[in-house]
């Protein structure tokens, strides 16, 4: 099977990936997409039927915290790599609703 | 003739828990403050930080399911929901969707009458967003992080609703049985309980569903009501005009009394959910579970029954004492100090409810302890202080949580008992009201309240009027 | 005495001894910094100030006793995604230019706390993806052994500086290779432990179940003690383990004898270069005689793990490169309509095109309707790659591989076709995803003078069998040195002598 990255597929893609991608780079990204996604296709070749997805490659279970409060005023800290910021807040275009 | 419709509804409810800290870092999830005191690098989304899970959200979350009839996922996982806001630090959102915590679930809800279940499809786990407040002065958006990654559940109903009220019933429903756990105070207009409705009409007898419509911004029962009329009107209006409904979010105003959609291009809704590589799986072990049914209260059904059977208290009563599980607390304990349950509901009823609407307060917001209601009725039974000298204690109770006895010595507020200074006094209002004393014996009955009336007063209130009645009776 | 020719665990002895001061370990190390880095340019920010007020801060623990481990005094570079309070950390990525953490990442302030000087920030990949450091906002870092070629990458920065002699060791991250390839590239010994030992928090996340921390040095002896410092169990991130013990340096024995050795005849295929198959063979045949049992065996699935391992680590970088956005801190656009317009305008300047590149196919990979077929078929495969690995391991102690099917590369050679690039992480990918520890060490070098790397791979949490298998053959062969460095020592004698502190004799 071989893969076809419409237009429109780039296009909603970027929306998902929040890029804003020149004619060039879409060009560029379809033809990335689909090389990468025939070569991602071999797995297809493997029966992975009755295989559990493996997403944490350890046992590892019940991971917590307690539930007390440690940390004080971080405003600082989370404020100062800001590029616009006003009234102890992040500044950012206007959003809707 | 026209066309008859049904309305199905169905409900995505997000409660905040009621943990110190947020779910995944040990900021304070205290309500307010200045903007972004209470974050860290978790709660922004810095870059390196990671999270780790509160043990409590679990419990809670575990403890909502049980009592809303769920299955508990034994091996539950978090997800990743990602989409792109600034609410959203990260812009993605660590929610539950492969595995959530519970699933399979019911309550059962009594409207006009008529019981019914409402099944619940499923309930998970998920941070909350920061706040954003719009900046009138240069129209930009502020954003305050300090709600950001204070544990949510949501719960999402079946689409078993036909009506408001069953809506309205379903949502007291909940809050009860979360505020019974103590795992949310649940306060529409607060944020701390948030309702979606799903939304579609259908022809009556019609078996499938339509297209369905969300509407969000609601924050209070009566918008929810005004909302799901104002929807369903729509709705059938589109279709009668042979239009079709969109599938999407819709935002209510309340004052305006109408929605509108909240559409971009750029809201793709395609959350590319994966399993969240951060956090590891909760294995909720049968022991751990059977620790969290131990300690599950007495929900308000049970309570209600228990009420009547035990202390004879009638429904309604016990209906509005279990209304708040604070109140069902202050008169189980008062109770079990006093022994006359049917007086602590009678105070709860009358004269805490007088209050209450009074000062504007929730019963929640009841900060007396049931010792001192508790002295106060022994007080009162025992006729050291009369009634309206009661109710007066007991404001200052209510307010000040005063010691009854200690405040009724310090303002002497109690009985005389001294016979004879009261037989002096009824001696004085006899001689003084010879009309009275005239009337009283020539039948009239009503004259002798009057004379009990200048005697109390004489009294300065601290008589019983009971025992001044009887003497009065005796002298005459 | 040539400092910066030390191993880090010699440069530690004699601060230790008091042969040495911090404070001239640090200015050794500066000098030839100032001496290699217009040709290598493997640091994005050096903090001569800082480390030099550092190392004085060291030097009086050390001199009340109050430091004593093999570190202190010991100055270290840190790939630039590890975050460092106060110290800008840019991922070499032009949205984080000029990016300064609030907090140290847990296995630096491990370091910090051993007393380890850290003099700078290397340079690397944008945000760690790639295999040559070529696509760092920074520009490119230079291979010491010729600098027509690249280090490899990631850690390309950790590497290139280790080998040019222009710190005592470094930190790398690894997510397919990213310590192991530019630790072969270069000469040098790196390891990547196995997933979970070392504390994640302050890694600034490539792919998160893929990402682990690991010592880049001169020998194995130096990856022991390093890692012996880093590794721990960290509460604050959740995928962090607990081990039975951290003992690595014990590990340090000369003794094979009886050792099962397998070697993947599935990996020595057309691919691979021929002269690196030789040095490997070579290599094998070395631990052989010194009495381990050496078998080839077949792995399977040798090729399904690159596209398995892409579509994982797209999507999970994908999702933790979202929060990039211009709101928060890193770059925001100068102007933009509206909050979408910031966004991608912000995004789209920022990251370079690999990292583009390798979102939209995490996005895509995840989108509506692609999940099962692409997400969860990697995801499946991940679980037949463990299997695969868990089966040898009941046959063999450790495995023996190439750590790259080819020496370095020339400067520009792989930029223009990404999948071939991405084809030379074939023998280190399947390792991140099975969770298991690697090891490179230098074994030779090709007919053109660059170094060739071999990997052992051991079974999770069994580095002490890969530490001692690499530490015996080591024990067969001299540490070779860029050209590069052995050609200016007079010179960076000279130097040293003028900028030493107390003017004593070298």
């Amino acid at each position: 099977m071989t893969n076809k990255i419409s237009d429109e597929t780039i296009e909603y893609v970027s929306i998902l990936a929040q890029l804003e991608l020149t004619e060039q780079e879409k060009q560029d990204a379809k033809a990335d997409m689909e090389k990468m996604l025939n070569y991602i296709d071999t797995l297809n070749e493997l029966n992975t039927e009755g295989i559990e997805p493996m997403s944490h490659v350890f046992p590892v279970k019940n991971v917590f915290r307690e539930d007390i409060v440690i940390n004080g005023d971080g405003s600082e800290d989370t404020l100062a790599n800001a590029p616009l910021k006003k009234d102890n807040s992040f500044k950012v275009p206007k959003t809707i609703g | 003739m026209a066309k008859q419709y049904e309305t199905v509804i169905g409900l995505e409810v997000h409660v905040e828990l009621a943990t110190k800290t947020k779910i995944f870092c040990s900021c304070s999830t205290e309500f307010g403050g200045t903007p972004n005191t209470h974050t860290c690098p978790v709660c922004t989304g810095m870059p390196g930080a990671l999270p780790v899970l509160n043990r409590q959200v679990v419990e809670y979350a575990a403890a909502i399911g049980l009592a809303a009839n769920c299955e508990i996922t034994r091996v539950c996982k978090f997800d990743r929901k990602n989409y792109f806001y600034p609410d959203n630090p990260q812009n993605y959102q660590i929610s539950q969707l492969y595995l959530p915590i519970a699933k399979n679930g019911y309550v059962e809800i009594d409207a006009g009458g008529t019981k019914k279940k409402i099944r619940i499809h499923e309930m998970h786990m998920e941070e909350d967003a920061g706040k954003l407040i719009h900046d009138e002065w240069d129209d930009t958006t502020l954003v305050d992080y300090n709600r950001s990654g204070v544990p949510l559940v949501e719960i999402v109903s079946e689409p078993d609703m036909h009506s408001s009220d069953e809506v309205t019933a379903y949502l007291e429903k909940l809050r009860t049985i979360i505020q019974y756990l103590g795992a949310s105070d649940c306060k529409l207009q607060e944020g701390s309980m948030r309702v979606d409705v799903n939304l579609s009409v259908r022809e009556t007898g019609m078996k499938e569903y339509r297209t369905r419509t969300e509407m969000k911004n609601l924050n209070s029962f009566k918008a929810i009501a005004r909302a799901i009329e104002g929807e369903r009107t729509r709705q059938i209006e589109l279709l009668e005009a042979g239009k079709k409904v969109v599938q999407e979010t819709r935002r209510w105003d309340d004052n305006k009394e109408a929605s509108y959609a909240m559409r971009s291009k750029e809201d793709a809704k395609d959350y590319r959910y994966f399993p969240e590589p951060d956090l590891v799986p909760i294995v909720i072990s049968e022991e751990w579970l059977e620790r969290i049914r131990e300690r599950q209260p007495q929900m308000r059904d049970e309570k209600i029954k228990r009420y009547k059977k035990e202390f004879d208290i009638p429904q309604y009563d016990a209906e509005i004492i279990t209304s708040s599980r604070h109140m069902a607390d202050i008169f189980e304990e008062t109770s079990a100090i006093c022994k006359k349950p049917k007086k602590v509901s009678n105070w709860l009823m009358v004269e805490t409810m007088r209050l209450l609407k009074e000062y504007g307060m929730e019963p929640e917001e009841i900060s007396f302890s049931p010792k001192n209601l508790a002295k106060l009725i022994q007080l009162t039974e025992s006729g050291i202080i009369n009634n309206s000298v009661a109710k007066a204690v007991f404001e200052k109770i209510f307010t000040d949580d005063v010691e009854p006895d200690r405040y009724v010595e310090e303002h002497k507020l109690g009985n005389v008992s001294d016979e004879g200074e009261l037989l002096k006094v009824l001696q004085k209002v006899i001689a003084e009201n010879p009309q009275a004393v005239v009337d009283y014996k020539g039948g009239k009955e009503k004259a002798l309240g009057a004379l009990v009336g200048q005697t109390m007063k004489a009294m300065k209130g601290k008589a019983d009027p009971g025992m001044v009645h009887k003497k009065l009776r005796e002298l005459l | 005495m040539d400092i910066t020719s030390m191993t880090a665990a010699e440069l530690g002895e004699r601060i230790k001894n008091r042969e040495l001061s911090a404070v001239e370990a640090v200015k050794a190390y500066l000098v030839q910094i100032d001496r290699l880095e217009s040709d290598v340019h493997s640091f994005v920010t050096v903090d001569q100030e800082g480390a030099l007020k550092r190392a004085r801060e060291i030097q009086k623990k050390i001199d009340k006793e109050q430091l004593f481990g093999p570190l202190a005094g010991v100055p270290v570079a840190v790939k630039d995604n590890l975050c460092t309070k106060g110290m800008l950390t840019t991922c070499s990525s032009g949205m984080l230019e000029n990016f300064s953490p609030a907090f140290t990442a847990e296995a630096v302030k491990k370091l910090e706390n051993a007393g380890a000087v850290i003099i700078g920030k290397t340079n690397m990949d944008e945000f760690a993806m790639g295999s040559t450091t070529e696509t760092s906002y920074f520009g490119v870092t230079r291979n010491p052994w010729n600098l027509k070629h690249v280090p490899g990458g990631s850690s390309g920065g950790s590497c290139a500086a280790v080998a040019a002699e222009e710190c005592a060791f470094a930190l790398g991250s690894d997510t397919g290779g990213s310590i192991r390839q530019p630790s072969s590239f270069c000469g040098v010994t790196g390891i990547k432990p196995t997933y979970g030992t070392v504390s994640r928090y302050g890694l600034i996340a490539y792919g998160s179940s893929l990402d682990q921390i690991g010592p880049v040095a001169r020998d194995v002896t130096d990856c022991a003690v390093i890692l012996e410092v880093i590794a721990s169990h960290d509460p604050k991130d959740s995928t962090s383990m607990q081990r039975e013990t951290y003992d690595f340096t014990s590990a340090l024995v000369d003794d094979v004898k009886g050792m099962r050795i397998g070697i993947p005849q599935d990996y020595f295929t057309e691919g691979l270069d021929k002269e690196v198959e030789r040095h490997i063979q070579h290599a094998a045949k070395v631990l052989e005689e010194k009495g381990a049992i050496v078998e080839e065996f077949d792995l399977s699935l040798v090729k399904y793990a690159i596209p398995a391992y892409y579509v994982i680590a797209s999507a999970e970088a994908g999702s933790n490169l979202s929060r990039f956005d211009g709101v928060k801190y890193g770059y925001r656009t100068p102007e933009y309509e509206g909050l979408h317009s910031m966004y991608k305008k912000s995004r789209s300047e920022g990251f370079g095109a690999e990292v583009k590149r390798r979102i939209m196919l995490g996005s895509f990979v995840l989108s509506s309707g692609y999940y099962d077929a692409y997400y969860l078929k990697a995801l499946k495969t991940k679980a037949l790659i463990k299997q695969a690995f868990d089966k040898a391991f009941q046959k063999y102690d450790i495995i023996l591989a190439p750590a790259a099917p080819t020496t370095a590369p020339k400067l520009g050679a792989s930029l223009n076709d990404p999948l071939k690039m991405y084809l030379g992480d074939i023998y280190t990918v399947s390792v991140n995803l099975a969770g298991l520890p690697g090891i490179s060490i230098p074994v030779g070098t090709d007919s053109k003078g660059l170094p060739v790397g071999m990997q052992i791979i051991g079974s999770c949490f069994d580095e002490v069998k890969l530490l001692r298998a690499a530490y015996a053959y080591e024990q067969t062969k001299i540490y070779e040195r860029p050209n590069l460095v052995k050609k200016g020592q007079g010179e960076e004698r000279a130097l040293m002598e003028g900028g030493r502190e107390n003017g004593k004799a070298v």
